[in-house]
């Protein structure tokens, strides 16, 4: 049977995991070789590396972060922060991703999705979309807002619309993050989620909020996600994607547990 | 040991030459180069994307030399699309023939309420003779992403189930192939490869 994925994130600024309570006060957690290493050894389905500064000169130093961090990494590796070009994406795939996450740069330019999922497969594109609700609307999940720039700019674009467009230009899968839940640990926007799932045949990941147990069982089931990402709760040994992963099986969700 | 990496430009190969690093082999990497086929001790075929990428094999002389192989009783190993390229077709590419070292084709999962392509960690049902899959654990998880599946027959190595049952690992003589990505595939995935790399050279006619 498919399991549902959990998938551990590491935010990476200059070279270091860092965690930030709503973008203020980081706190470094750690070295991102090792908690990759981490967190696969405790069943992690997949490591997600995220430059949450990417500077152009910070370049140079996610590539040599992604070069260490794969080099014993044999779950699948996604790399996402100012990938903005078909080069970007493969000098970060030479340096050992599986999979490369676009933002900014897809909705600026949506032709990327194509250029990169042309030359390394639909399999390699994870579009990542910054979602918050307009509690303004008639129906604040379809009318839902694409947000840029860390979720300090609105685009005008809706979330649904943008992610059925994604998924027609050859994205692999979406990452959905909810702006609304993110650092707040109450748990994800399963409304938004499901929304966007039932939309798209490509698997979603629901990001943002992950806080219990509870939280997990809720995005996979009335969410309808095909996986869920967390970073804060794993990081400074709250819980393991062992421990999560035991008690989800026991909650009925289909899940890989490793050996 | 001498393990021939085939590149035809279907995605990137670094997971997998990584991962046969980790094992020990010295993969060495060619597109075009058919003397690094006809010297080898191993040959993988990864792949991702298209089927209609195969035809660079056919283009590039690269089929002609891997078939050579193949009869020499050189172990080879197709990984996603290049395990699909072992069978004579596939629907993804109807005028672009495989290497028919399988006479079956290829097809896409059937439309269900279930999402098209079937991405993430399934479990494998493995035929207890694999030499491919020797030691795996029965119900071990390994990591598949694809739309389109091979047929369940007497040369299949083991059975996944989405939509239906399909061929998620297939294995005749010196012949293997993978649906799943091993090199994505933690402790199992490595297991797998190992094994590849441990199997006795054996003819396939």
């Amino acid at each position: 049977m498919l399991t549902k994925r959990i998938i551990a994130c590491l935010d990476v600024h200059a070279g270091r995991v860092v965690k930030g309570v709503q973008f203020v006060d980081i706190v470094d957690a750690g070295d991102p070789a090792e908690l990759a290493a981490r967190h696969a050894r405790e069943g992690a389905d997949e490591i997600v590396l995220l430059d949450i500064t990417a500077t152009h000169e910070g370049r140079a130093t996610l590539l040599d972060t992604v070069r260490r961090a794969a080099r014993e990494l044999f779950v699948p590796f996604c790399v996402g922060g100012g990938i903005r070009s078909a080069r970007d994406a493969e000098q970060v795939f030479d340096a050992g991703a599986d999979k490369v996450s676009v933002n900014s740069a897809a909705l600026a330019y949506p032709a990327l999705i194509t250029a990169i999922g042309s030359s390394f497969g639909a399999q390699a594109v994870v579009v990542a979309i910054d979602a918050r609700r307009d509690p303004a609307a008639a129906d604040p999940i379809r009318d839902a807002q694409v947000l840029v720039q860390g979720g300090r700019k609105v685009t005008g674009r809706r979330v649904v619309e943008w992610a059925c467009e994604a998924e027609q230009r050859g994205a692999g899968e979406i990452l959905l993050t909810s702006m609304d839940s993110d650092g707040t640990r109450a748990g994800f926007d399963c409304e938004l989620t499901a929304a966007v799932s039932q939309a798209v045949s490509i698997p979603v990941i629901a990001s943002g909020g992950a806080g219990t147990v509870a939280h997990f069982t809720d995005v996979f089931t009335r969410g309808k996600a095909d996986a869920a990402l967390a970073a804060s709760i794993f990081h400074f040994g709250v819980t393991s994607s062992r421990v999560l992963k035991a008690e989800l099986a026991q909650a009925g969700i289909p899940m890989r547990i490793p050996c | 040991m001498r393990v021939t990496v085939i590149d035809y430009k279907a995605g990137n190969l670094t997971s997998v030459l990584k991962a046969l690093r980790h094992l020990g082999a010295e993969p060495t990497v060619t597109d075009s180069d058919l003397t690094l086929v006809e010297r080898a001790e191993r040959i993988v075929l990864p792949g991702v994307g298209h089927f209609q990428a195969t035809e660079r094999l056919d283009r590039t002389g690269l089929t002609a030399v891997i078939r050579a192989a193949i009869a020499r009783g050189v172990p080879f190993l197709g990984i996603c699309v290049g395990m699909q390229w072992l069978f004579s077709g596939s629907t993804e590419a109807p005028q672009q023939p495989g290497l028919a070292a399988f006479p079956e084709s290829c097809t896409r999962f059937s439309e269900s309420k279930e999402k098209i392509p079937h991405v993430g960690w399934n479990s494998l049902d493995v035929r207890p003779a694999s030499r491919l899959l020797a030691g795996v654990e029965p119900g071990a998880f390994v990591y598949f992403t694809h739309s389109y599946k091979a047929p369940v027959t007497a040369d299949t190595a083991a059975v996944t189930t989405y939509i239906e049952p399909f061929a998620s690992a297939i294995e005749r003589a010196n012949i293997f192939g993978a649906q799943f990505h091993p090199e994505k595939s933690g402790e199992t995935g490595l297991k797998i490869l190992r094994n590849f790399l441990a199997v006795e050279p054996e003819a396939a006619c």
